[in-house]
């Protein structure tokens, strides 16, 4: 990598044309990008990330995630984050191997304001749904492995004024989803449960709120996610991306959200009852 | 077989250091002012969409002058060396004086080596930190040298005016607006007679060190130049009604071709649309000017030329 101040800048960095980053890591430092090289092939145990989900409501978009990281059996972190900014309009939530994961969104992150700042411009949603897909595809051989990185990718489109959600299959594939979406190992409880809850014209509180409640069912059911950890005050994170931009819900105001639905599940522990009809 | 003529030293760095002048001399001047909370840019520009004032990375921006090509892929190197550094290290650790170094060694080999033709251009490269006292300004020169500016700098055909302007009438701790004010009017004052800039061709843009995002650099809006100075006159309309009152070269080429011929007629929906054009440089954009086109170039005194090599700080 030719990162060394004290000569020129090498040829490549004046050439122009190109505004992806990605393409000028592959042709300047291959070796820094994420999931190069094939591990042996077995099991190979690292921390995976767990279940994130996204709703979309009038003004926007919700996308939370659990705070666990296990490595097999084992909790490996209780606080990990895996909902990302990807920019000012969008963010990512990630599930799977958690250090690849975590790698590739960084990079998305830099790809998608290196592209702003060369171009004057930002991508449209779909572009930037699009350059997410070519990362995945980039990842597939450690997919192979076992090593899969499988992100949700949410965002408020500014052209269209809606809310907007993405999902990913290891080979690049990317789906838009309607209304909502779970991945990782707790996704189809999440997704039953938000099935129930989830209705039209919910407020960006609301949304929050189911989203909450489907992560509480998810980590319900499965293993791997975890629960609002009330001893230590660990809550979930939830993004909120409107006509705003992003934001991040303040932890107390998850906390609150948390509070309600920990303190309405002791009088009935499966959660709030739909209606039969 | 002719022997080639022999050219000391000294005579060929002074003519390629002439030649360089003599491309920034004909761009307009752009001037950097330090703010209560950063740095404010702001640069006489009659194109909208192709800037002169960009950002580099998060507290960092870039500022230039003179050939469009040859600074807009100096900008690009220099997005791609500070995200490049950024994702292989950390955000914190791309630095200006890193970029400036950067730009300072390539600037000052091309400039001394005989292949190639030393780039028409000046730069700002500048630092917001996170008190006053730790902003930075870097200028480069075509030949490769930087130097550490303090509260204000100018660069471009006119700076020795607009800094002498500057030096009279800058005070520290200036509000936005003020500094706004401060620079338009300096901008004005880069040639014998005070001229006003028209409002439509006037690109601004600040490191703010208060904004929330780690990104500090944002564009002033042009409503915000609107309602300070009051929206462009009517009668003034386009830039190119404006342009035979303003003093300085008139033969500057907006659109040109390789021949160096004007190839768009300016119609009456006025220059912008024109200049919107990408491809078709703001200030030269065409072919080099030819050399021998000389005696009106303000800058044309042999006094201060560069006896020494390039200095790199």
């Amino acid at each position: 990598m030719s990162t060394s101040a004290d000569a020129r800048l090498p040829a490549a960095y004046l050439t122009p044309g190109n505004a992806s980053f990605v393409d000028f890591l592959a042709s300047q430092a291959p070796d820094l990008l994420p999931g190069r090289g094939t591990p042996a092939a077995g099991a190979v145990d690292v921390p995976h990330g767990t279940t994130i989900v996204a709703a979309t409501f009038a003004e926007g978009v919700v996308m939370a995630g659990d705070r666990r990281a296990t490595m097999g059996n084992i909790i490996a972190q209780r606080d990990i984050e895996k909902v990302f900014p990807a920019d000012e309009f969008s963010c990512v939530g990630i599930a799977g191997a958690a250090g690849l994961a975590v790698e590739a969104t960084r990079l998305f992150q830099v790809e998608l304001e290196h592209y702003e700042k060369i171009e004057g411009i930002t991508l449209s949603l779909d572009g930037k749904a699009n350059r997410l897909a070519a990362l995945i595809r980039g990842n597939l051989a450690m997919a192979m492995q076992g090593l899969a990185v499988v992100p949700l990718f949410a965002g408020y489109d500014t052209s269209a004024g809606i809310g907007r959600i993405f999902s990913y299959d290891v080979t690049g594939g990317r789906y838009e989803e309607q209304s909502f979406y779970s991945v990782g190992s707790g996704s189809l409880f999440a997704r039953g449960s938000l099935k129930k809850l989830y209705r039209e014209g919910l407020s960006a509180r609301e949304c929050a709120t189911a989203a909450v409640q489907a992560l509480y069912d998810a980590a319900d059911d499965d293993s791997a996610t975890g629960g609002p950890d009330l001893t230590r005050r660990i809550f979930p994170v939830v993004a909120v991306v409107t006509a705003d931009g992003y934001m991040r819900m303040p932890d107390s105001e998850v906390a609150t959200i948390a509070d309600e639905i920990v303190t309405a599940r002791m009088e009935r522990p499966d959660g709030p009852a739909a209606s039969l009809t | 077989m002719s022997m080639p003529f022999y050219v000391s030293p000294e005579q060929l760095m002074r003519d390629r250091a002439d030649f360089a002048r003599k491309g920034i001399s004909k761009g307009r001047s752009l001037v950097a002012v330090q703010y209560v909370d950063g740095l404010l840019f702001v640069a006489e520009n009659q194109s909208q969409a192709l800037h002169k004032v960009s950002e580099l990375y998060d507290r960092l921006a870039f500022a230039a002058v003179g050939r469009y090509n040859e600074f807009e892929n100096l900008r690009i190197a220099g997005v791609r060396l500070a995200d490049m550094r950024g994702y292989a290290y950390d955000r914190l650790d791309v630095t200006g004086r890193a970029l400036a170094n950067a730009y300072a060694q390539t600037l000052g080999t091309i400039f001394s080596s005989s292949g190639e033709k030393p780039y028409e251009v000046e730069l700002f490269v500048a630092e917001v930190g996170e008190r006053p006292e730790d902003d930075q300004i870097y200028r480069l020169t075509y030949q490769g040298s930087v130097a550490d500016e303090h509260q204000y700098a100018a660069m471009g055909g006119s700076a020795e005016q607009i800094t002498e302007y500057l030096e009279e009438h800058y005070s520290a701790g200036l509000s936005l607006d003020d500094a706004l004010r401060l620079a338009v009017e300096a901008l004005g004052h880069d040639g014998p007679e005070p001229r006003q800039i028209s409002r439509d061709a006037l690109e601004a843009a600040a490191l703010d060190r208060t904004r929330s995002q780690p990104r500090k650099f944002r564009r002033i809006p042009a409503s915000r130049l609107e309602a300070l100075f009051g929206a462009a006159t009517p009668t003034k309309g386009t830039a190119a009604e404006e342009a035979p009152q303003e003093p300085v070269e008139p033969v500057q080429p907006v659109t040109s071709t390789s021949g160096g011929r004007r190839v768009d007629t300016p119609g009456p929906t006025g220059t912008s649309r024109v200049s919107d054009q990408p491809g078709t440089a703001t200030e030269t954009g065409g072919e080099p000017e030819p050399v021998t086109e000389s005696g009106k170039d303000p800058s044309d005194e042999m006094g201060d030329l560069p006896d020494q090599p390039p200095t790199n700080g």
